[in-house]
């Protein structure tokens, strides 16, 4: 496996260099001082919307991400862009009433989503985007009803049975011999609810189509008014298996707000928490992938360790999945002198365990038979697409926050980042395995050198409106947090953003050509949080 | 292959027994079997829901059949269909979009059957409650027989709810 940082992202420029590309475009930017978090805040006008898109793609910036806030008589957009060394986020406005903008979809095909979806939530609409149809709005709601638009109440004026959503149009699959298999939203799994139409023929998958939407559960629209304790237990429950990275980002993002400092000691109880939540995932997932395969013996070893790994969470941080640890202004439990010893010695213990399982993964040629050359994802694609995390680090696009754009603790150490150009199933499975050892170092690092003091700092909102952006490296890949307290110190808009978003449409990408029964497979290598897309 | 089973061998059995509560796990790993034989036959099989959860209680309805609970040896497993299962476990505050599936889900299930909600938000809609987007708690959409509270309940905390349902019916 080599350690390379990507063509792409050597190219992609520094983020103080992006007002003078866009300026030379004819683009005229203002700083948005206001905004916090982002290492940039520009606001440009509404035309210039796909045209600053088409600067970013020319220049390799990486689409993010992108959201709305209801200002009436407007709706106020915010995107966000990754340059290479950090975040840039790019503002607009288009009128309530009949307001169109540009779409950036022609530019980069991660805004596809997220761009019908600001259609469905927030009524305004997209000129030029490639794809009409609405994306997360099933039925629970009329076509001219707007959840995220500040007129509409929070119990909505929902029927007595929502139907269920039978008239989407897939793209249809006809010719001899063709046939499509509808699958979910109940799977037959233990796991979340999605619908996925698959064109096959004979055993060969020629296209997916995703259905998402299902887990819909207003998580937007129900922090609005919420006071930050209130934000934070909805954050922890945006997706359950990222409780500490949803919840970090949601706390970077009113900490940024409120310019508040959070004492060391708390930040890297953070990243003990984080990186903790990512070697618990990994565990689980590589035993899933080889299960799915028939390799039940993995299964069985990684259940093991990461049951180990979940009962020290419970001993340390009262909780398997460490929920609701990470609070405003720093987290709720520290870590006694006798419970650094306990976490050391299982980190002992897992890199021994490790050491020996991995490489046997690795080597078994029936698993490997399986895993190679299944489900692949091209790095041009990957690329395309804008994949994040793991799926995109398999197919050669290594972008990783914690060393590309730190955020305190991760200024303070080595990120090894490891990638592989194959972006098939046995190269996610292995840059997950790889990851495992980095984490387990980190953490090393972050044990022997955990800064003394307090935990936490008090949270206090200001008088006044104020806004923040949060940015962590969840174990999925980037994820993003936006948050706007009013006057208050309530919640006034709430956007996460998990890496789901942009790894979804890799699954799709990567499934043409392998067979029917190595769905689950690919599914699970790349594993999207349906919670956490479906919010 | 001579690894896979070497460490096989040298990892050996996991499970182990609940802590006690009223009775010793062994009695009430008994009486859950003869409950199951009453009510099911000689053993129970579990469809999972998802019908809106964060995923939280999903990952601990896993960790229930990993080597140290296995609840397999009490005669209880997850199948892939409804249309086999004895037991819905049904998670999450029920989103609007997943309540005809749940409703159907429930309705292919043969008679007699058990619908326990799981967790908090599958007990009382949980941090989501109800609104446009959320019918709340399992029980606004289907009958429910018994809830197992916890963010997420955790494996000990499912099984022994399982078992206390099964004893009560």
């Amino acid at each position: 496996m080599t350690k390379s940082v990507h063509k792409g992202q050597l190219e992609s420029p520094v983020v103080a260099s992006l007002p003078t590309l866009l300026n030379e475009a004819g683009i005229p930017t203002t700083e948005m001082p206001a905004v916090k978090g982002a290492a940039r805040a520009l606001s440009i006008d509404s035309r210039f919307w796909a045209k600053a898109a088409s600067v970013m793609a020319e220049n390799y910036v990486r689409w993010s991400a992108v959201w709305g806030e209801h200002d009436s008589p407007n709706i106020l957009i915010k995107a966000v862009f990754a340059a290479r060394d950090g975040h840039v986020l790019l503002c607009t406005s288009v009128q309530e009433t009949g307001g169109v903008l540009p779409s950036q979809t022609p530019f980069f095909p991660a805004a596809n989503r997220p761009e019908r979806t600001l259609q469905d939530m927030f009524g305004i609409r997209f000129s030029d985007h490639p794809d009409q149809r609405r994306w997360l709005r099933h039925l629970a709601w009329g076509e001219d009803q707007f959840p995220l638009r500040k007129e509409f109440p929070l119990a909505g004026t929902p029927q007595q049975e929502t139907p269920p959503d039978c008239q989407y149009a897939f793209i249809p699959a006809e010719g001899e011999g063709l046939y499509e298999i509808p699958v979910g939203p109940v799977h037959a799994g233990i796991i979340e609810p999605g619908h996925f139409r698959f064109s096959a023929m004979g055993e060969d998958i020629l296209n997916l189509e995703q259905h998402l939407g299902y887990v819909h559960k207003g998580i937007e629209k129900c922090a609005e008014g919420r006071d930050v304790q209130g934000l934070l237990r909805l954050a922890a429950r945006v997706s359950g298996d990222s409780t500490v990275t949803h919840s970090w980002a949601a706390c970077q993002a009113c900490e940024n707000a409120v310019g508040l400092k959070v004492p060391d000691r708390a930040l890297v109880i953070r990243a003990i928490l984080s990186e903790r939540e990512r070697i618990a995932n990994h565990l689980g997932d590589i035993g899933a992938c080889c299960n799915d395969v028939g390799f039940a013996f993995a299964l069985v070893q990684f259940g093991r360790l990461r049951e180990l790994w979940q009962r020290d969470n419970a001993t340390v941080f009262g909780h398997r999945f460490m929920m609701d640890v990470v609070t405003a202004g720093g987290v709720t439990r520290d870590i006694s002198p006798e419970h650094v010893a306990l976490l050391q010695k299982s980190i002992v213990q897992l890199r021994k365990e490790l050491k020996e399982l991995i490489p046997m993964l690795c080597e078994y040629p029936s698993l490997q038979d399986r895993f190679r050359t299944t489900g692949i994802l091209s790095p041009h694609v990957a690329r395309t697409i804008g994949a994040l995390g793991y799926v995109a680090r398999a197919s050669d696009e290594c972008w990783d926050m914690r060393r590309d754009a730190p955020y305190a603790p991760y200024q303070n150490v080595t990120v090894a980042v490891p990638n592989c150009k194959e972006g098939d199933t046995a190269g996610r499975v292995r840059v997950r395995g790889e990851e495992l050892f980095i984490s387990l170092d980190l953490l090393d690092s972050f044990l022997s050198n955990m800064p003394s003091g307090k935990i936490s700092a008090d949270f206090h909102a200001p008088q006044t409106d104020c806004f923040g952006v949060g940015l962590v490296e969840g174990w999925r890949g980037e994820t993003i947090a936006y948050v706007h307290l009013d006057s208050n110190g309530t919640v006034a808009r709430y956007f996460p953003r998990d890496a789901s978003w942009l790894n979804w449409p890799a699954l799709e990408a990567l499934i043409g050509g392998v067979i029917v029964p190595d769905f689950p497979l690919c599914n699970k290598s790349v594993n999207g949080s349906y919670s956490g897309h479906d919010v | 292959m001579f690894h896979v089973l070497f460490k096989s061998f040298k990892t050996g059995c996991l499970t182990e027994k609940l802590p006690p509560r009223d009775e010793s796990l062994d009695q009430v790993g008994e009486a859950c079997r003869e409950e199951i034989a009453r009510l099911f036959g000689k053993s129970m099989a579990v469809r999972m829901v998802d019908a809106g959860s964060c995923n939280g209680c999903e990952l601990e309805m896993h960790a229930v059949n990993n080597g140290f609970y296995d609840i397999e040896r009490f005669g209880i497993h997850f199948v892939a269909s409804p249309r086999h299962a004895d037991l819905l476990l049904v998670t999450g505050p029920v989103s609007r979009h997943m309540q005809a599936a749940l409703k159907r889900t429930y309705d292919a299930t043969p008679s007699p059957k058990v619908v326990i909600a799981m967790g908090d938000c599958a007990a009382c809609g949980g941090e989501f409650g109800v609104s446009y987007a959320s019918c709340g708690a399992v029980s606004n959409v289907i009958p429910v027989d018994a809830v197992i509270r916890g963010c997420p309940p955790t494996p000990l905390q499912l099984l022994q709810g399982i078992l206390e349902v099964l004893k009560a019916r």
